[in-house]
């Protein structure tokens, strides 16, 4: 019993358009203030955000670019969403991505006579429980013994740094740089047998699709499976689960499991799509593009929804592809690209609140609504 | 050569180290600790500890003074804090994003102004140590923790100050019920926003003062991403410490007498590989609480926004 | 209400950004008839007074010899991500530079992918002495510096001035540039004091500056009183040894104005030798395939002494004599 035209239920035609459209203006408005900062440094706005447009979305490649970009975020990213709606909180995405990475290189420097079809899915499976493992130590430790999951994953980003450095100066380093005397700290590469395949003749692989894959196999697991149910019940309320008898503790692991399991993934996906190689340059953010972070953010971004990180993983993706262009473009120090990035996720974290509020405020009007149709009914009822 | 290890000298040279590392973890994890207890998280705390660098840096650079150079990195941090505290607060937003977000904006911008201010990396004369008349006299004892700069000095003493105004004052006690039911805390007539306004600035002043505790105390120098990472560092800590002052004193202790440690394990040619050794403090910090029994609960509303129920 | 909030928060943002960014102002590049242009691409800051200082100043030296119409050059710094810097590669060979050079021995798997899709555009890639010819790649030129060599000089040096018999060493991690140059400096001492004591702290970060400089505290404590250490995180360490007055060698980037009072001489780097080498090259039609080296011989590793420090006669001249015996191959360094 739909009344279209009663005006005081519906919705004025901007504010429909007004939440989604949020987070973009917000990001408008701190390129606006980004603007500022570049005219102070004696450079053109316009020229270098058309150079940010352009080296982000201008060219097949650049196009490419981005997705490569966007595709361990989103392996962190979706990882994220099972973390968090599972109630734990993963900032450990760097030494996940870095473990995930390193179980896969072992494997795939060993195994030189392995065709694709095999090397390749049993590399991304050791990525995948390398990921897990370092995603369940802090999970057993805050399930069972107590031990805040935050710290835990900011010190094991640590030791899986040191612990990288280590094999990569020792056991792992190519052969070659020993006898060059070099002693660059990486592997040798990869047999070709483990390249991911490319899509089209640019840097895209095959990690873009597994990642969206996983994203879609995420959504499954947390929506539509018992399993997925019970980490977002207990995510949602310990307590109630745990008087529902829902082991509370189990779930959490299992999500912080999953979370490092999938960066993991993401690590093994861009060694074996991207570099083809494992290397150090003594921290974890040369490999990684400190996606371990930016993933969360991705996530965020993405309301915590696997499909909707999706869109945001590739738009964080752009900025970062599109931001390094406008460096080169207009020549200002990296260190700007940098500061623009935070205020950009500052400003779009901070403009939630009116999606926030239009989203209840459509709610409270689809109530009244409702509320409206009823005693309407009634009343012709009551004639 | 495990025991040289246990050579007095070698154990007062650890002790003395770990003093001067854990100074910018004390000023930065009991800023969290305030922040954190009333419901807030702050996750930026590396970025704000990078601009607090920076700025006493650079006015002690251009003024010669240091006691300028601390004040600008308080106005500096609480600026940031500040900014943090209107995120969180008022805009209600995701505390761990948003932190991240002033993570990203302090490393990008105090590199930007270093780059434009200064060019190069420079060095200034900075809090110098200062032997306490008669302490620093003392055998062991005098030479541990009598000859520090000021800096090192007012971070322990900041411990049982934070102990008393957490503990003994209304307003502690006002921060500790924001955090745990702000509700209660609201129908009782105290501000929950004007508390963690107030929790927030502080937690960036005293982030502003743990960089300037390296710019211009401990180090004495400016460069792109002086911290290296201590703001996450700290965070953490602040979970070891389990919100209380003296918690997060033995927490900052223990990392950074570990990592003095270390030093000495590499410097006496103990035959480990250095990457185990760089790794100890962090392994060491995840053990301790591993081993610790103990019941903490973190305070129940941190990290949720608080908006008042009308709708 | 919440629009005053918003106003407020715009304003104070954009305040501390505008009084933030008062800075000098730099033009970009005015495009020229035909000049040799140049792109580097590297990871730490163009200020490190370390590894991506020494290429800057090179460029910057190219620069004022050869005058800006003939020569320009861009720059991308703080490249520590290497998919992004890969981009910038790519992106400066497609903008037409006449050499892009990949300045980080991390981007070597990146680069030899990106060359064959630029054949008319020269790279190189340092520090190695790879340039992918095994593999068909013909426009990659190759540098590294034999930092053993300057390292060889400053522990000599630093053998004669130790007086307790200990040196101490702050480097990042054991790897490439920095195990050469420490290895170097053992053979040195070595070789001068065989009694003499090294002792290697490896901090394992190149931007841990704390770390660093509580490594030198302790290497004094144990007795050092000669210090030396490689890469961007030594800063710390030598305030320290200034604070403690125990001496300092300094390797890539002249790190006297630091402190003046104890450095004694720098291994500097100027590349500008090998980039010389490679412009003349390509300016003849060779795009790449060959490797270079700066050394003490072809003088792109130059000993830089401490104008204010009193450095005894004898110990200059046997580090002057050490420098020639070097470059004429009369001492040769045997690394482990």
């Amino acid at each position: 019993m739909q009344r279209p035209g009663r005006s005081k239920t519906r919705r004025p035609w901007w504010e429909r358009w007004l939440g989604p459209l949020t987070p973009i203006l917000a990001a408008l408005a701190a390129f606006l203030l980004g603007a500022i900062m570049l005219l102070a440094l004696g450079a053109d706005p316009i020229r270098a955000y058309g150079s940010m447009f352009e080296g982000a979305f201008g060219s097949v490649n650049a196009f490419a670019d981005t997705i490569v970009k966007a595709t361990p975020l989103l392996f962190v990213g979706i990882g994220i969403c099972v973390a968090f709606r599972g109630g734990v909180i993963n900032i450990g995405g760097e030494g996940q991505l870095v473990v995930g990475a390193l179980a896969a290189t072992v494997a795939a420097i060993n195994l030189p006579y392995w065709p694709s079809w095999a090397i390749i899915p049993f590399t991304l499976l050791l990525g995948f429980l390398g990921g897990a493992l370092w995603g369940a130590i802090p999970g057993v430790l805050k399930a069972y013994l107590n031990v805040n999951e935050i710290l835990t994953t900011i010190m094991m980003n640590a030791i899986a740094v040191q612990g990288m450095n280590y094999l990569l100066r020792g056991p792992l380093m190519d052969p070659l740089q020993i006898e060059q005397g070099s002693f660059i700290p990486q592997t040798a590469r990869f047999p070709l047998a483990a390249d991911l395949p490319r899509l089209v003749p640019t840097r895209m692989h095959l990690g873009v699709i597994l990642a969206v894959l996983a994203a879609v196999l995420v959504w499954a697991l947390l929506w539509r499976t018992t399993i997925g149910f019970r980490i977002r019940a207990v995510g949602l309320n310990p307590n109630a689960s745990r008087r529902a008898g829902i082991r509370v503790g189990r779930y959490a692991v299992m999500a912080m499991l999953l979370s490092g399991a999938l960066a993991g993934l993401g690590g093994a996906v861009q060694v074996l799509g991207v570099h083809h190689r494992m290397f150090t340059d003594g921290s974890a953010m040369g490999f990684t593009g400190a996606a371990g972070f930016n993933g969360i953010v991705a996530a965020l971004f993405g309301q915590l929804h696997p499909i909707g990180t999706i869109p945001a993983s590739v738009l964080f993706g752009a900025m970062i592809v599109g931001a390094n262009k406008m460096q080169r473009a207009v020549q200002v120090p990296s260190a700007l690209i940098t500061a623009l990035n935070g205020l950009v996720v500052v400003f779009v974290v901070a403009s939630e609140i009116w999606r926030r509020r239009l989203a209840r405020r459509s709610e409270l009007l689809n109530i009244d609504r409702a509320l409206d149709t009823q005693s309407d009914s009634s009343q012709e009822a009551g004639t | 050569m495990i025991q040289d290890l246990l050579a007095p000298a070698v154990l007062i040279g650890i002790a003395s180290s770990g003093i001067r590392l854990a100074t910018p973890y004390l000023y930065a994890t009991i800023g969290e600790t305030f922040g954190q207890l009333s419901g807030v998280l702050n996750l930026g705390v590396e970025g704000i500890m990078l601009m607090g660098a920076y700025s006493g840096f650079y006015v002690t650079f251009k003024t010669g003074n240091p006691v300028l150079g601390l004040l600008a990195a308080i106005v500096v941090g609480g600026l940031m804090g500040l900014g943090m505290a209107i995120i969180s607060v008022t805009f209600q937003a995701e505390q761990g994003i948003s932190g991240i977000g002033v993570y990203l904006f302090g490393l990008g911008m105090s590199d930007l102004l270093f780059q434009k201010s200064l060019g190069t990396v420079e060095t200034v004369s900075g809090f110098q140590p200062v032997e306490i008349p008669f302490l620093s006299q003392i055998p062991v004892l005098g030479q541990i923790f009598f000859r520090h700069n000021l800096l090192v000095y007012a971070a322990f003493l900041l411990v049982p100050v934070a102990w008393f105004v957490i503990n003994k004052t209304t307003w502690g006690l006002k921060i500790q019920a924001v955090g745990q039911n702000p509700a209660a805390a609201d129908a009782l007539g105290v501000s929950v926003s004007a508390v963690r306004y107030a929790t927030v600035t502080l937690g960036g002043v005293l982030s502003g003062i743990a960089g300037a505790s390296l710019s211009i105390g401990l180090l004495n120098v400016f460069q792109q991403n002086l911290t290296s990472g201590m703001g996450f560092i700290a965070v953490a800590l602040v979970y070891f410490g389990g919100w209380s002052p003296v918690g997060v004193l033995l927490g900052s202790l223990l990392f950074s007498l570990v990592n003095a440690l270390q030093n000495w394990v590499q410097v006496l040619g103990i035959p480990i590989p250095s990457d185990f050794a760089v790794m100890m403090p962090y392994v060491l910090t995840i053990l301790a609480l591993v081993f610790a029994v103990r019941k903490v609960t973190q305070p129940a509303a941190l990290t949720k926004p608080f908006e008042r129920g009308e709708g | 209400m919440r629009k005053t909030y918003l106003v407020l928060a715009t304003l104070l943002l954009a305040g501390m950004l505008l009084a933030a960014c008062g800075g000098a102002a730099t033009p970009a590049p005015a495009e020229e008839a035909k000049p040799f242009r140049v792109a580097v691409v590297m990871p730490s800051a163009i200020n490190d007074l370390a590894f991506s200082q020494s290429m800057y100043d090179a460029l910057s030296a190219i620069q004022a010899e050869k005058g800006e119409e003939n020569f320009q050059f861009a720059y991308s710094d703080g490249l520590f991500v290497v998919d992004d810097a890969a981009a910038a590669i790519r992106d400066y060979a497609s903008q037409g530079y006449d050499l892009v050079i990949a300045h980080g021995s991390q981007y070597g798997s990146s680069l030899v992918e990106i060359a064959p899709d630029f054949p008319e555009t020269s790279f190189a890639w340092g520090t190695t002495v790879d340039t992918f010819a095994d593999q068909g790649v013909t426009n990659v030129f190759a540098y590294e510096a034999r930092s053993e060599q300057g390292g060889y000089v400053n522990g000599v040096m630093a053998a004669k001035l130790s007086e307790s018999g200990i040196i101490g060493v702050v480097g990042p991690i054991e790897t490439g540039d920095a195990k050469l140059y420490v290895e170097g400096f053992k053979a040195g001492v070595a070789a001068t004091d065989p009694q003499a004591e090294v002792r290697v702290n490896w901090i394992g970060s190149f931007s841990d500056v704390a770390l660093a400089s509580e490594a030198a505290q302790t290497h004094i404590n144990a007795g050092a009183d000669v210090l030396t250490g490689t890469a961007q995180m030594v800063t710390g360490a030598i305030g320290v040894a200034k604070e403690r007055g125990v001496l300092w060698f300094g390797t890539q980037s002249d790190q006297t104005s630091l402190s003046p009072e104890i450095v004694v001489a720098n291994q500097v780097y100027h590349w500008e030798v090998v980039l010389n080498q490679m412009i003349d090259l390509i300016e003849s039609g060779t795009l790449g395939g060959q490797a270079f080296a700066i050394d003490l011989a072809n003088g792109g590793e130059v000993i830089t002494y401490n104008p204010d420090f009193d450095l005894p006669a004898e110990v200059r001249s046997l580090a002057e004599d050490t420098v020639k015996g070097i470059a004429d191959g009369s001492i040769t360094i045997t690394l482990p």
